[in-house]
């Protein structure tokens, strides 16, 4: 097992971050978080990776043939399906925002400080 | 019907409620909407009521759900466990999500028609959220659910679409919460990989024993630790990761609040306790000695921090929120002690701080109904009329000063004392916070409701979010108030004096906080073994010592307040002020980018803090 994939996980992980920190532009931002969280489906995947192995579907596999790990697979579904919802709704507030605000600039929103 | 089989039916009730109160709000008309979606809710806390009298003591209802139990020590399903502490949590967020319910049942001018069923759909469905994150014994579904009623939570801070800062608010609140969501969800990868297991018993079971077998603790542990506590612990807005929460309650409706206040922050605290001591606290974990100081200092941090803050706020919302980041730090601080002692008296202040602070929010609702403002300057004075819910303001600010006998002062005094063996000074941090955040409510309600004192003068140099210019949440400012909005509010805070006044409260929560550090309880419950022999649950009666530190910073928050409203307002600012208060002021920025660099740096100092104590 190489190393390589949980250094790409971590490496997205800190794109995504530096992305919502120095973000000038609300859809760019949540664009940002949906970066840092592709990290997680590549470290679920690395996890459960085998080599020589195939998908887990067995209707035309012989009971014994080697599979990678089902369980991170769903995993990584539910998570994809919990950052669709998750950034579906940020997008509609931001959406929102620009209606009201005329601004997707986080530095032009300086109504909650102090 | 067996007692297990509530765990599922506590999660789904309001789950299925939203569904149809959401479906059937659009034809229904408004006063069946909301007769609905109450149904629902005193379904789900008849349900977690019978849950709570049905589970022993010091036992755990575990259920397997469909049936998929543990074969050959491997877990292959997902499990929900209630002990008594996981039970009373879900039961206090359904009775607050009933409690707001029976408030919002006039409190806006609903849409009708396809929209008409959103608001209370969407209060159930955090219900569920919160409920299924007290519940679960699985890391992952903890995941789900956090995201669930993170995701929920977001669209009811946003929920009034037509003024920006609502939107704003819910933007960094979603931001923030999801990206440390998925940071834990990395973590509960690590952990997978380790030991091949999701469940919190199974993953603690399974560190345990490569620990027995010579594969100590090593990096991945630690790292693993530091990112799955990372959501919880912004969840409850420990600092440097609280920014969000101002923001988020400062802008949400004052219905929304009351259960963001009241529960959903202090649910964080009570994930990082679940996780560490099921997960963390074996042989195979951390020791307890670090995790114990590191999270006292994040909890003596937060608690100062909070406390600053509230002091210097003049929204009246964003004033309410700090004095939650205040009081969540204190809870942290009784939690991080890793004894039964200060983990009961959290759980009794959780309990009465959920009373007071609902109240406030929603006494601060009427100021908002009445006036379409929440700043104490502006309202100097206005609400003079208002002689009820003016007194009852200033109670929930003496409760929240932990003024016996409210459930806040006995939770106060058992964690204060608790805190008092483990370092000495420990008792003044709570006697200062309590005293500073009651203090700051009580300054305010001196204002806004007695007109005590003359008007503050304006400080246009400070960056200060003002309370002025609010949208009312409702329309037509004519109509009488309706009794609901008092009425809640009185019993939210007779809620609080009860928790505080029947001794009966406070021994179970006792009993059940032993129970919760019974690790290997937990394990044997949920994995099947021998039940070894419950710890006693510590005393969590009124003591001499714990009255007087009550009466004190209840008397000292008088004392502030008092010297607050009589200050002559041409006097300036002191040297110190300007040195230490208005620094920390200008680090709640309000942008998000800030927000989302302290988390970085907070976890690093965390993982740098842990690893040097090892």
């Amino acid at each position: 097992m190489t190393v390589l994939p949980y250094l790409v996980a971590g490496w997205i992980l800190l794109a995504g971050l530096y992305g919502l920190v120095t973000s000038r532009n609300l859809v760019q931002a949540v664009g940002c978080l949906a970066v840092a969280q592709s990290s997680t489906y590549v470290l679920l995947l690395a996890v459960g990776y085998r080599r020589d192995a195939t998908a887990p579907v067995f209707s035309d596999l012989p009971t014994d043939a080697p599979v990678v790990d089902p369980v991170v697979q769903a995993l990584a579904l539910t998570d994809i399906v919990v950052g669709a919802t998750v950034t579906a709704l940020l997008l509609s507030l931001v959406i929102q925002l620009r209606k009201r605000h005329g601004t997707v600039d986080p530095e032009e929103l300086t109504g909650l400080r102090g | 019907m067996d007692t297990a089989d509530l765990l599922p039916l506590a999660v789904a009730v309001p789950l299925l409620g939203a569904a149809v109160v959401a479906v059937a709000g659009r034809w229904l008309p408004r006063p069946g909407r909301d007769a609905l979606a109450t149904a629902c809710a005193a379904a789900d806390v008849g349900c977690l009521a019978l849950l709570w009298a049905r589970t022993d003591p010091d036992g755990r209802a575990v259920s397997w759900l469909g049936g998929w139990r543990p074969r050959g020590g491997h877990g292959v399903g997902i499990v929900l466990v209630a002990d008594r502490l996981g039970s009373g949590l879900a039961l206090l967020a359904a009775v607050l999500v009933l409690a707001v319910l029976c408030y919002a049942w006039r409190y806006f001018d609903e849409p009708s028609g396809e929209h008409g069923g959103m608001f209370p759909g969407l209060l159930l469905l955090f219900q569920a959220g919160m409920c299924g994150f007290a519940l679960t014994g699985d890391l992952f579904d903890a995941f789900v659910f956090f995201e669930l009623m993170g995701a929920v939570a977001y669209a009811l801070t946003g929920y009034r679409i037509e003024d920006p800062r609502p939107l704003q608010g819910a933007l960094a609140f979603g931001l923030v919460n999801s990206a440390a969501a998925y940071l834990s969800l990395l973590g509960i990868g690590l952990l997978y990989a380790r030991t091949g297991e999701l469940g919190m018993a199974q993953i603690g079971a399974a560190l345990d024993e490569r620990a027995a077998a010579g594969h100590g603790r090593d990096a991945l542990v630690v790292v693993a630790f530091v990112l799955v506590l990372a959501g919880p612990l912004v969840k409850a807005a420990t600092a440097p990761f609280h920014f969000w929460l101002p923001d988020a309650h400062a802008v949400a409706p004052s219905p929304v609040c009351m259960l963001l206040s009241g529960v959903m922050v202090e649910l964080g605290v009570y994930g990082v306790a679940r996780i560490h001591r099921v997960v963390f606290a074996g042989a195979g974990g951390l020791p307890d000695a670090a995790v114990r100081d590191t999270l006292l200092a994040a909890g003596v941090l937060t608690a100062l921090v909070g406390a600053v803050m509230c002091w210097q706020q003049r929204h009246l919302k964003r004033m309410l929120a700090f004095s939650t980041v205040g009081h969540v730090g204190l809870f942290l601080v009784g939690t991080a002690l890793l004894t039964p002692a200060g983990l009961a008296g959290s759980a009794v202040y959780v309990a009465g701080h959920a009373g007071a602070k609902a109240a406030l929010f929603g006494l601060t609702g009427v100021l908002l109904d009445r006036y379409g403002s929440v700043d104490e300057h502006g309202l100097h004075g206005r609400a003079r009329e208002l002689r009820l819910p003016g007194a009852l303001f200033a109670l929930g600010a003496l409760a929240l000063a932990g003024l016996p006998p409210f459930g806040t002062g006995l939770g106060k005094a058992v964690a204060e004392e608790a805190a008092g063996r483990e370092l000495g000074w420990l008792p003044a941090v709570f006697v200062l916070v309590s005293a500073l955040t009651g203090g700051a409510v009580l300054r305010a309600g001196l204002r806004v409701f007695g007109g005590v004192g003359s008007p503050p003068k304006e400080h246009p140099e400070v960056a200060a979010t003002t309370g002025e210019g609010e949208e009312p949440e409702i329309r037509g400012p004519g109509r009488r108030l309706p009794a609901p909005m008092i009425a809640v509010p009185a019993a939210l805070l007779a809620g609080c004096l009860a928790v505080g006044l029947a001794p009966g409260v406070g021994r179970a929560l006792a009993a059940a906080a032993a129970a919760f550090t019974d690790r290997t309880g937990y394990l044997a419950d949920t994995l099947g073994g021998t039940a070894p022999a419950a710890t006693p649950a510590p005393d969590t009666d009124w003591t001499a010592s714990g009255i007087l530190l009550g009466l004190l910073s209840a008397a000292l928050a008088a004392a502030f307040a008092t010297a607050a409203v009589r200050r002559d307002p041409r006097r300036g600012t002191g040297a110190l002020h300007r040195a230490t208060v208005l620094p920390l002021r200008r680090l709640h920025s309000g942008l998000l980018g800030d927000y989302v660099a302290w988390l970085a740096v907070g976890l690093a100092a965390l993982l740098v803090a842990l690893v040097a104590q090892l």
